[in-house]
């Protein structure tokens, strides 16, 4: 009897074990940020080069940190579900311009539509790497005392709207 | 027809074989980036730490070895550290600061990764154990197999000097 059920019971550990190893994302690397203070920057915005934007003008709001590029793919399919959470004006909604041209990134807003409150130009990547950024896009979720909660990689979906942001989004305001 | 086949086929091997010696330089480019460092001991620091961070975009790869525009950022990020006369350690902890632990090659011990770490010695304690009862069920099997053996000798003996008593 033992005989038979050794090798079952083996065969069923593997199972789980490779069941669960292929339904995890290996590009989901979990956030070292998250329930940690957002790493500050001040950075020089998108419209107005001579002007700045710092982590510290956000405190006391909810504000998302989308970071986005025009070179980036995945971020043109997560561009109108962004201009849609615009539009319902739960959070405050920073655009961090990775490693972008200036004058591409206006192109592209002009041309498909601007969610962002702001867009702060991170030319060089450095705010990024301070952010852990891996992958474009990616977006933060920061709460009123300027901890950072919830971090997406990939491109945000409709779906990832409905279940996670919203519901977030909802409870931090009222936080 | 016969010639013009055998010399497009050598052509064909030439193309490939360019093709594969230029892919070849092309991976090593990677690695061949000049840069200029104070001492022998500042280089051997940036060359060891380069890797054994993780590029996070490739994932299998150090970011000694990647050409991602992120793993040439963490590059340059690693080498101004050094300049700065940063040690080993505070860069290693810049890193997981921002990336996690994930960013390190070999993870550091802790209640999370200790799976990771005691698998192997559970494995081979599982493989003993196995091939220790094995052993010892096939010398059971062996011994009671002689013994068998000798009580069927013993027999066949009794049968005989029987035989010779007639």
């Amino acid at each position: 009897m033992l005989k038979f059920l050794t090798p079952l019971l083996i065969f069923a550990v593997l199972a789980i074990f490779l069941a669960i190893g292929l339904n995890l994302n290996p590009r989901e690397i979990p956030s070292p940020f998250i329930d940690k203070p957002a790493p500050p920057f001040t950075l020089q915005t998108l419209d107005d080069p001579s002007r700045t934007l710092s982590t510290a003008d956000l405190k006391g709001q909810v504000w998302l940190l989308n970071v986005w590029a025009s070179w980036c793919v995945s971020c043109r399919a997560e561009h109108p579900v962004l201009n849609r959470l615009a539009e319902q004006k739960l959070a405050v909604i920073i655009g961090l311009n990775y490693k972008d041209e200036p004058e591409d990134a206006k192109n592209w807003l002009a041309r498909l539509g601007n969610p962002y409150d702001v867009s702060v130009l991170d030319m060089e990547g450095l705010t990024g790497i301070d952010w852990g950024v891996y992958g474009v896009p990616e977006t933060f979720v920061i709460d009123k005392q300027g901890v950072v909660r919830y971090k997406h990689t990939g491109p945000v979906t409709d779906k990832d709207i409905e279940t996670t942001f919203l519901p977030l989004l909802n409870t931090l305001q009222a936080e | 027809m016969h010639v013009t086949n055998h010399s497009i086929n050598a052509i064909m091997r030439i193309i490939f074989l360019v093709f594969f010696l230029l892919w070849g330089v092309q991976a090593i480019a990677a690695a061949v980036e000049v840069k200029n460092f104070d001492t022998p001991e500042q280089e051997r620091v940036y060359n060891s730490l380069i890797s054994e961070l993780r590029c996070l975009v490739c994932q299998n790869q150090t970011i000694a070895d990647s050409n991602a525009d992120l793993a040439k950022d963490l590059r340059a990020q690693v080498y101004k550290m050094l300049q700065q006369g940063k040690s080993r350690q505070e860069i290693v902890d810049f890193m997981t600061q921002r990336y996690g632990d994930f960013v390190l090659y070999n993870p550091p011990m802790k209640a999370k990764t200790s799976l990771l770490w005691l698998a192997p010695l559970l494995f081979l304690v599982i493989g003993l154990l196995v091939a220790w009862s094995v052993v010892r069920k096939k010398r059971l099997a062996t011994r009671s197999e002689s013994a068998h053996d000798s009580a069927q000798s013993e027999e066949i003996r009794r049968l005989l000097e029987q035989g010779d008593d007639r």
